[in-house]
């Protein structure tokens, strides 16, 4: 269990993370998804104590983490997977590790064994590509058999055979009744592996919500209209659940929450001429991006003229 | 690396322990011998405390006849058998600084702190692992050092022994400066979290220093100069009474004193400063 309340911080004058809100619940794989520079990683660091927020709090399990007395037991994380000294082996990082809560070196064998490492166990770990860091940083998760995960970007730099690893990992590790919380930037990937998403951009909390509810609503149906009237046909779509924004040319409509038989008859109905009426599936990376790019948008300050919206946006 | 299956995460193996300041202890002493860079910084240390005397020795004796009374009369047994002590504190500052900055330069130190969330812990446990480990190694060193560059300088009768009054403190003395070289560096390490910094700030506090000397009203440099770091610590290996320099014990007490202040700030800040 994480609870991140009201959280912000900033670097000089830059609002890395601001004011925000959510828990990370048990026997679940909660994605952690946003572009690069959303502050995932900043607020990665906060729950693990590692850097202190200008105002809010973190619990893990019930407590700030700097209050756990034996956090590998709470919380296993891999933040950065390249972060160990190059020079060090896989298993003389591990052991240094164990060594602080009194894990035998048994442990740390297995761990090994269990993330495909034996064969390398003993090499100096510069020589390792980003997908054995990232075997061993997750080595380095498990290592206290927590109750907890913080995983940042794990299947970064694995190949489709690791990448199908760690999902079958992650929700083996849920289904054990455990938290784990899993950073991403590809927002398809987190559809197939996760059960909730918490959706980031620019340092707020964009959308907070199962993978299910996000996959329904961002393979709705997009109607794409061209017009020579876009803007008396935007005022005639307006109502609750509607969404209309300039896709393109000024006369280029991109209408979410209709079918293409509604925008039609509305448009007739108010004598708008239709050059074309198009229905496109929207894919979970294009709704991803385009939730981002509002959130941004948003912080930018841009007008409506750019973007306008009828009705609430979920 | 053709894992594919899911083994079994829970494991009866991981224990439920806390974290303890001897597991910390243990934790740092896998992390100094678990690098090759660690053990060679340390190898030259003991070379040089070790070696460097005995050559030094040898070089005295064999142009022993060419050297002038007064050279004669100024020769010092006891600084020439510990002479090694000026490349060993290089190597020992050096690895100091690298002990703590290394973990910053890769990123390690986030693990680190992940495991010991109080952080001062591992600052102790690096300061205890370092110290004893330096301090076990330049003992020997200087003995070593010391017995077989008497044995050289008994060629012409210039030796001494430990138990001249003074000598034994001197020798001793060396392993005790070079351990407090070691603190202090860490400190500076744990202060500047940087490597290049790190020893930038080393070399400047204590081989730059001195030379400023220069800038300031001879009075005033004089008067200062006992003070500074390298001065202060290495009183301790005297065996002639110099007006201009602290006497042995309150020099080393001067040098122990600003790596403690500079321990403490460190102290502050770690527990402080985001990583």
């Amino acid at each position: 269990m994480i609870d991140v309340r009201r959280i912000t911080k900033r670097y000089g004058k830059k609002v890395a993370v601001d004011d925000v809100t959510f828990s990370v619940s048990p026997g679940l794989v909660t994605g952690f998804v946003g572009p690069n520079g959303a502050g995932k990683s900043t607020l990665m660091r906060h729950i693990l104590g590692l850097d202190a927020p200008n105002s809010g709090s973190v619990s893990v399990n019930g407590r700030a983490y700097r209050d756990h007395r034996a956090p590998l037991h709470e919380v296993g994380a891999m933040l950065e997977a390249r972060a160990i000294h190059p020079g060090r082996s896989a298993v003389g990082h591990l052991l240094a590790m164990a060594h602080t809560h009194g894990i035998p070196r048994v442990r740390v064998d297995e761990v090994v064994d269990a993330v495909g490492l034996h064969e390398v166990a003993h090499k100096r770990v510069g020589t390792f590509s980003l997908g054995m860091f990232q075997r061993l940083g997750i080595a380095a998760a498990l290592l206290g058999d927590p109750a907890t995960l913080v995983l940042d970007e794990p299947s970064n730099g694995l190949d489709p055979e690791g990448i199908l690893w760690i999902r079958t990992l992650l929700k083996g590790l849920a289904a054990e009744g455990r938290t784990v919380f899993v950073s991403s930037h590809h927002m398809s990937e987190m559809a197939i592996t996760a059960d909730h998403l918490i959706v980031i951009g620019r340092g707020h909390v964009i959308a907070d919500t199962s993978v299910e509810a996000f996959v329904r609503e961002a393979s709705s149906n997009v109607v794409r209209v061209r017009t020579p009237d876009a803007s008396r046909l935007m005022e005639a779509l307006a109502a609750d659940g509607v969404t209309v924004s300039i896709d393109g040319g000024l006369d280029v409509l991109q209408v979410a929450g209709l079918s293409a038989e509604q925008v039609g008859q509305t448009a007739l109905a108010n004598q708008v001429l239709l050059y074309e009426l198009t229905p496109e599936q929207a894919s979970l990376e294009d709704a991803f991006m385009r939730m981002t790019r509002d959130a941004v948008e948003f912080q930018g300050g841009a007008t409506g003229a750019e973007h306008a919206e009828a009705g609430a946006h979920s | 690396m053709s894992t594919t299956s899911v083994p079994v995460f829970s494991s009866s193996h991981a224990g439920t322990g806390r974290v303890t300041q001897l597991g910390v202890l243990r934790s740092e002493w896998t992390k100094l011998w678990s690098l090759r860079s660690t053990r060679w910084s340390l190898l030259v240390a003991v070379i040089a405390m070790a070696g460097l005397g005995i050559l030094i020795s040898v070089a005295q004796m064999s142009h022993w006849s060419q050297m002038s009374a007064r050279e004669r009369a100024r020769f010092n047994p006891v600084d020439v058998s510990l002479g090694g002590w000026n490349l060993a504190q290089l190597a020992i500052g050096v690895l100091g600084v690298l002990v703590i900055s290394g973990e910053y330069s890769t990123g390690s130190i986030r693990s680190t702190f992940a495991a010991v969330p109080r952080r001062l812990p591992v600052l102790w446990g690096k300061a205890a692992v370092f110290a004893v480990v330096t301090f076990a190694l330049m003992l020997p060193s200087a003995f070593v050092s010391f017995f077989a560059s008497q044995a050289i300088l008994t060629d012409h009768h210039v030796q001494t022994s430990l138990t001249a009054p003074h000598v034994a403190r001197a020798v001793i003395g060396a392993a005790l400066f070079l351990t407090a070289v070691g603190l202090f560096s860490l400190a500076l390490g744990a202060l500047v979290r940087n490597t290049a910094g790190g020893i930038a700030a080393f070399a400047g506090l204590m081989f730059v220093l001195p030379g400023l000397d220069a800038l300031l009203p001879a009075s005033w440099g004089n008067a200062i100069n006992p003070y500074l770091p390298l001065s202060a610590g290495s009183a301790i290996m005297a065996i002639r009474p110099d007006s201009s320099s602290l006497s042995p014990w309150a020099g080393f007490a001067v040098f122990c004193g600003y790596t403690v202040v500079l321990g403490a700030l460190a102290a502050y800040l770690l527990i402080r400063r985001d990583t």
